[in-house]
């Protein structure tokens, strides 16, 4: 063992996570190098010393009882994170944290973009499908906005990136207690850029995640048969959704996109999982 | 709306570890009201990840989520950095090191607390990547793997940001204390 490579596990041999032989080697070397011997001695006194002053401070009463009075209700709590970042329906905020290096001009010339999409669509397209809002389902569609703009003000679009549905379908297993079917929808324009697990109407969920141009698209999937097989699609706080059951699956599409674009993603779906 | 028995469960596994979490996030906040503001957002996170929780190490798996938090913030605020208050706990927690001393003359106890206090600013002037490595190892013991879970880099890398940054802390603490 040379000097350098000596040098390199000290901080293991003060933490004694080394292995038995690598500790013997190194402290061969230790006896004969003033360098490490030195280091060695610094290293194990700061380690001392920081262990010696006590540094650690209890979380204040006050905030273990926060913490405690808003887990169960969490839906005041996710309203007061909405406004400590400042409004739920923010572009910018979407773009910034799902792209890397989008910059906020470039987020906010797509707004009105987006909003010409909206209207035009909105005046020309308003034939098979429609926009309703059940009562029953305004919770959820509220529900789902909150988790979708969360997803991106977070920065926790996913927990697993990848393009490759045979990377993001195996993540799943063991995680949920059942296996969303995952498909690669790049050709139709939307690619797969990943997956995550989220917390919905009061259990897990898999959300994959998709990319129309800058838009995500997050897909929301469990088990069940709540809808039709016809896609349902709502508008909320200019957000698209889109609500069907496929083969026992729940499934909710969420969007910035416009709702044409949403529609392409669920004719896409929806001929990938029939084939 | 939420599952009361998940709720329970999440209490039972992840409450326990609030003083944990807390003291990561003052010591990379350097801040208390903001390792408040931390905390209480990642347990909320938590919560919302909890399906994902597979009963691993519940306090590695939430201090990972106190450190993606902090780090969610610490980009949101990167303007307003420089102008955050200080550490308020210090002077308290020092006072108090200084009263708790075991049975000493008061001298004693100045040269102590001054020496505590010295340790406490060379950590808090820790480049981050070096300082939560050295909270996580000394302040919290954890091990390797878990430290390198928690940050997200290999076991090699936890260790090697280990040794600079105690060697960066011993050459903060070592003038001043021949002084002393």
């Amino acid at each position: 063992m040379d000097h350098e490579q000596a040098f390199e596990l000290l901080p293991g041999y003060i933490d004694e996570e080394l292995s038995l032989s690598e500790a013997l080697e190194f402290e061969r070397h230790l006896a004969g190098c003033e360098l490490c011997t030195q280091a060695y001695e610094q290293q194990r006194q700061v380690s001392a010393r920081l262990r010696e002053a006590d540094m650690r401070v209890d979380a204040p009463p006050e905030l273990v009882r926060r913490i405690r009075a808003a887990l169960p209700v969490r839906r005041s709590l996710w309203q007061r994170l909405g406004e400590r970042f400042g409004g739920l329906t923010v572009f910018g905020g979407a773009f910034g944290g799902a792209g890397s290096g989008n910059g906020g001009a470039k987020a906010l010339g797509w707004a009105p973009l987006g909003a010409m999409v909206v209207s035009l669509v909105a005046l020309t397209w308003s034939a098979g499908l429609y926009l309703t809002t059940p009562s029953g389902d305004t919770r959820l569609t509220e529900e789902l906005v909150d988790s979708h703009v969360r997803s991106l003000q977070f920065d926790h679009l996913y927990d697993v990136i990848s393009t490759d549905r045979h990377t993001v379908k195996p993540w799943f297993d063991g995680k949920i207690d059942f296996a969303p079917p995952v498909v690669d929808l790049a050709q139709q324009g939307y690619p797969l850029v990943g997956g995550r697990l989220d917390y919905l109407n009061g259990r897990s969920v898999a959300v994959m995640v998709y990319r129309y141009k800058l838009h995500p698209i997050n897909l929301y999937v469990w088990p069940g048969n709540d809808a039709g097989a016809t896609p349902h699609i709502y508008e909320r706080q200019g957000y698209h959704l889109a609500h069907w059951s496929a083969a026992g699956m729940n499934y909710w599409a969420v969007t910035d996109a416009g709702d044409a674009e949403l529609d392409g993603f669920i004719t896409g779906l929806r001929a990938h999982s029939a084939s | 709306m939420a599952d009361p028995i998940i709720a329970k469960r999440f209490e039972a596994l992840l409450l326990p570890h609030m003083n944990s979490a807390f003291n990561v996030a003052r010591w990379l906040t350097r801040n208390d009201q903001d390792a408040q503001d931390v905390v209480q957002e990642a347990y909320l996170r938590a919560f919302r990840y909890f399906g994902g929780f597979r009963g691993e190490d519940a306090r590695a798996w939430l201090l990972s989520i106190v450190r993606n938090t902090f780090y969610t913030w610490h980009q949101q605020n990167r303007d307003h950095a420089a102008d955050t208050t200080e550490f308020e706990e210090e002077m308290h927690s020092l006072e108090e090191i200084g009263a708790a001393g075991q049975d000493d003359s008061p001298e004693a106890a100045l040269i102590r607390s001054q020496s505590q206090k010295r340790v406490h600013k060379a950590l808090r002037s820790l480049r981050l990547e070096f300082r939560e490595v050295v909270v996580l190892r000394e302040l919290e013991d954890l091990s390797y793997k878990e430290i390198a879970a928690i940050v997200g880099i290999p076991m090699g890398t936890v260790m090697s940001r280990l040794g600079r940054g105690r060697q960066q802390l011993a050459a903060l603490l070592a003038p001043t204390d021949q002084e002393a």
